[in-house]
């Protein structure tokens, strides 16, 4: 395919890149090389500069110091426009899309190539390209009507418009169904046959092995190895990931003695467009045992949980709380978290949003651990004798890394902020702990210890509510497992029996079958 | 593999900024004084070359603005400064609570205002009443009109923006010229000569202690020290940070958010109300429709130089008031019109804000620093000319007009 002669250099060469934010050296001196037609899989744990290196190669940061070679050739890349200019095309983890557009405009949206802006023949490229790679997608559908994966095939069309050759995605599996990877994978071969060199992030190490040729390992901003994929195995690369070799299992036991801890009837409830967010959702948690929540991002996941924490406001339904002590039950709905609080309800909730609901930013740790009990006591004045002590316990028992007590947990990472929110939720001594995508974000070692924690609250009989996206993770740590799809119910299944495939489809299957798959799975079989 | 084509074109952006880590505060607070001191620099040169005031002349009339020239006039000019310094500080620690909510409350102005007139109305109603003229009945009653009276025109903006989401700004905003238009009608109705000139009350002072601004200063410090201890160690000032921060962190706590935004706001105003019985109780004796004068406006502006700590804006205060006394005193002198107090008082508040940039990024530029290793590798390798970090200044310019040639594609 490729000239002989331009084979002699890869297709996109990094050389000494630096780049740090304040104090934390996001990258030191990575040396990096894609060759031409292949899939180099970038894998890292989270806050390992993965994302920041490609970045940089996508012109939205500039490097502190290195160079940049397409094709042999030094590159400055300033701007988002200087990497196309270079053929280098990125696929964000968060679509940039206009929702009122069509696909085809999306696709040509800031394109200036010069000639007249004509919408039909930028319809026909766009046909060409799906027909040439195997999307499926119709250039004059609304992007709001589209389907997670669909979106994610408009941002690729609207590289490969622009004529990339090389292809950033960046954690592109992440919201997507089993399914619908297999069709992604199947359309980067595709791309790959064609010519195209493609870099894919991502820290799932299945998936590396299965698409890509080759793996560059990164950890803590520098560059460990690059290996053949062929020649590689789980174990060596998590070793290259984490620095040392770690055995990862979760320890699930058998629940023992479990009790009806929450009961949910006819939950129904909209999000703040009006648009139906929960759809009587109804189910019932022990204490005990670990109920798993599976389903695409936004379907319903965030308003079930807050619901009953008392956040939100359902519309019709009960969310009724059984007290350990003496069995008595107490409807939660239409109150509020005080409220709740009050009624001596030990319920923990460990949101989503840590930053921006579970934690205030800018206080440091100790005020943050003060938020569940700052109100105890009469005075006027606020104790932080008690909470101080809390806090130190936190940091030392989950090992979190702070400078200091006093450091602002906005400038914590993403893991050690989830330690002091899950801490400070754990040490409330919760009877139903409720815990929404509690390992996004964490690195290995991090997710295992939240893991444990988890299974350890299971064994001390808390209810443990746990919303996940990783359907591996689900599947191993949880006893039953609901599915919920469009705010609705599609199953409760045992975690123990059921498979990832049969999740999978629990997750899609009121999305009208294939005609709303974002790629068609012609060649999803092929190795 | 073939050697690597060095392109010659391929130079960094001229300026690139990075994000700084944290400083420490002494390091800080060193680039904030240079920022000032910078300001007065290039304010005295402009006045040079505006009003041909000699730098000299220039620091000589500050200094005379603010602590005059001769013993007698010193203590006058010294203690006028502290008072306008404690009355400026007193607004700024009005708005402080709400701004800590991000409530941005601009109508200090107004609510400072009603609250004098109220202490007025009291007097001119009731003042006959009592045979002292600091009777401490009557400065009761003058106070907690005041109070009340600041805190109805903060809780009404507070009220709608709890309910229904209304924009705080402009609302309060609008209430400072109701409270005008107020005053100038309380002033029409009082004066039945119609003079809407209402003359020094007879009643209603506040007691001298020592000397007459005294007391005042007094009861502004003690007011700092229970703010400061108020917003940081008291549960009320840790719910109004965590509203101020996320209200959704607030929600999911259990703090009621419409309940604070009130509260905040009605302390908010009465610290205005107490800024108005002391105007009319111990300076003023009297209420005109520009009794504020402003003062509500720059308080904001020394609540966030301040970073909304209560002991560092006394300094911020102080830098006000001595900046505006001290380029009046220069105008005056030199005959130019009294906007040039407000152009100094913008350029050095302009400057200790642009030093924040330098206190949080860092400004690398182009030239020589890592550039020199990177080119001596490459160019020994491409074999090109150029000791490392040695960039002729024809060929930065070319790169300059031509910057996107390097990028060029094959």
């Amino acid at each position: 395919m490729a000239q002989p002669e331009e084979l002699t250099f890869f297709a996109l060469e990094l050389k000494g890149i630096s780049k740090a934010f304040g104090t934390i050296r996001a990258n030191s001196n990575v040396d990096l090389e894609l060759r031409h037609g292949e899939i180099l899989a970038l894998l890292g744990e989270n806050g390992s500069g993965k994302t920041t290196l490609m970045n940089m190669v996508a012109g939205i940061y500039y490097p502190d110091d290195g160079q940049i070679f397409v094709d042999g050739e030094e590159v400055v890349i300033r701007s988002p426009k200087d990497a196309y200019k270079h053929k280098i095309g990125m696929i964000h983890q968060h679509f940039k899309l206009v929702d009122l557009f069509t696909a085809a405009e999306n696709i040509v949206l800031g394109v200036n190539d010069g000639s007249r802006y004509d919408i039909r023949e930028v319809n026909e490229r766009v046909r060409e390209l799906c027909v040439r790679y195997g999307f499926n997608i119709d250039p004059k559908e609304k992007i709001h009507e589209m389907s997670v994966s669909q979106k994610q095939t408009v941002e690729i069309l609207k590289v490969l418009y622009r004529g990339a050759e090389i292809l950033i995605l960046d954690e592109p599996t992440a919201v997507l169904t089993p399914q619908e990877t297999a069709n992604l994978f199947s359309v980067l071969r595709n791309m790959k046959k064609d010519g195209k060199s493609i870099i894919i992030i991502t820290h799932k190490l299945h998936e590396v092995l299965s698409i890509s040729d080759r793996v560059a390992v990164l950890r803590k901003g520098e560059h460990i190895a690059t290996v053949e994929t062929s020649q590689t195995t789980e174990g060596m690369l998590t070793e290259m990931m984490v620095g040392k070799k770690i055995t990862l299992n979760i320890d699930r036991t058998e629940p023992h003695d479990t009790v009806e801890r929450l009961r949910v009837e006819g939950l129904c409830g909209v999000n703040a467009d009006g648009l139906t967010a929960l759809d009587d959702v109804s189910f019932t948690a022990y204490g005990g045992e670990i109920l798993g929540i599976a389903g695409i991002a936004g379907s319903g996941q965030r308003e079930l949980l807050e619901a009953i924490a008392g956040i939100y406001g359902p519309t019709a339904g009960t969310v009724t709380y059984r007290d350990p002590k003496d069995g008595a039950e107490v409807n939660l709905r239409k109150k509020t978290p005080l409220q709740i609080r009050e009624l001596g309800v030990r319920l923990s909730f460990v949101p989503e949003d840590r930053l921006g609901m579970g934690l205030v930013g800018s206080m440091d740790i100790t005020d943050n651990v003060m938020l569940r009990s700052y109100r105890s006591g009469r005075l006027m004045l606020l104790n932080r004798q008690d909470p101080k002590k809390l806090a130190e316990e936190i940091v030392k028992e989950l090992e979190v890394a702070t400078p200091s007590l006093r450091t602002p947990v906005r400038r914590l990472s993403g893991g050690n902020v989830q330690k002091v929110l899950v801490g400070r939720e754990i040490a409330s001594a919760p009877a139903l702990l409720m815990a929404a995508y509690p390992v996004r974000g964490l690195d290995i070692n991090s997710s295992y210890a939240i893991y444990n924690l988890l299974n350890q609250q299971k064994e001390r009989g808390v209810a443990v509510i746990f919303v996940g996206e990783d359907l591996d993770v689900l599947l191993a740590l949880c006893d039953r497992i609901m599915v919920l799809n469009s705010g609705r119910v599609t199953g409760i299944v045992d975690a123990r029996t059921v498979t990832k495939e049969d999740v999978g489809y629990l997750m899609t299957k009121s999305h009208d079958g294939a005609a709303k798959e974002g790629f068609i799975s012609e060649g999803g079989g092929e190795k | 593999m073939k050697q690597r084509k060095h392109n010659e074109q391929a130079h960094e952006p001229l300026v690139h900024i990075t994000k700084n880590a944290a400083m420490p505060f002494w390091k800080s607070s060193l680039i904030r004084v240079a920022a000032v001191v910078l300001a007065f620099l290039f304010c005295s040169l402009l006045a040079a070359v505006l009003i041909n005031a000699k730098p000299v002349e220039f620091l000589q009339e500050f200094l005379k603005g603010n602590f005059g020239t001769n013993p007698m006039s010193a203590n006058l000019r010294i203690w006028n400064l502290v008072k306008d310094t404690a009355i400026l500080l007193c607004i700024a620690l009005a708005v402080t609570p709400a701004f800590r909510m991000r409530f941005w409350n601009i109508g200090a102005e107004g609510q400072v205002l009603v609250s004098a007139l109220a202490s007025a109305a009291v007097v001119f109603y009731f003042g006959k009443y009592f045979d002292n003229v600091s009777s401490g009945w009557l400065l009761l009653l003058m106070l907690i009109a005041s109070i009340a009276a600041g805190m109805i025109w903060a809780i009404i903006p507070a009220i709608f923006k709890a309910l229904w989401n209304t924009n705080e700004t402009l609302f309060t905003l609008m209430m400072n010229y109701v409270a005008t238009f107020f005053v100038a009608y309380c002033l029409v109705k009082w004066t039945p000569d119609g003079s809407s000139v209402l003359g020094e009350l007879k009643a209603g002072y506040l007691p001298r202690v020592g000397h007459d601004y005294l007391l005042l200063v007094l009861i502004i410090l003690i007011t700092t020290v229970f703010m400061f201890v108020y917003l940081y160690y008291s549960k009320h000032g840790y719910e109004i940070s965590v509203v101020g921060e996320s209200q959704r962190t607030a929600c999911y706590i259990g703090i009621n958010v419409k309940k604070v935004i009130v509260r905040t706001m009605a302390l908010s105003g009465a610290l205005c109300g107490l800024t108005g019985f002391l105007l009319v109780s111990a300076l003023d004796h009297s209420v005109t429709t520009t009794s504020v004068g402003g003062r509500g406006f720059t308080a904001i502006i020394v609540s966030w130089l301040a970073k909304f700590n209560p002991f560092l804006m006394i300094i911020s205060a102080f830098l006000l008031v001595f900046l505006s006394k001290g380029a009046s005193q220069l105008a005056t002198t030199f005959r130019v019109s009294f906007a040039f107090p407000d152009i100094v008082t913008g350029i050095v508040i302009f400057f200790v804000i642009g030093c924040e940039f330098f206190i949080r990024y860092k400004v690398h530029f182009r030239f020589a620093r890592k550039r020199a290793g990177a080119r001596e590798a490459a160019g020994a390798a491409a074999g090109t000319q150029g000791a490392p970090g040695e960039l002729p200044a024809e060929a930065e310019g070319k790169a300059a007009v031509i910057p996107d040639k390097g990028g060029k594609l094959k």
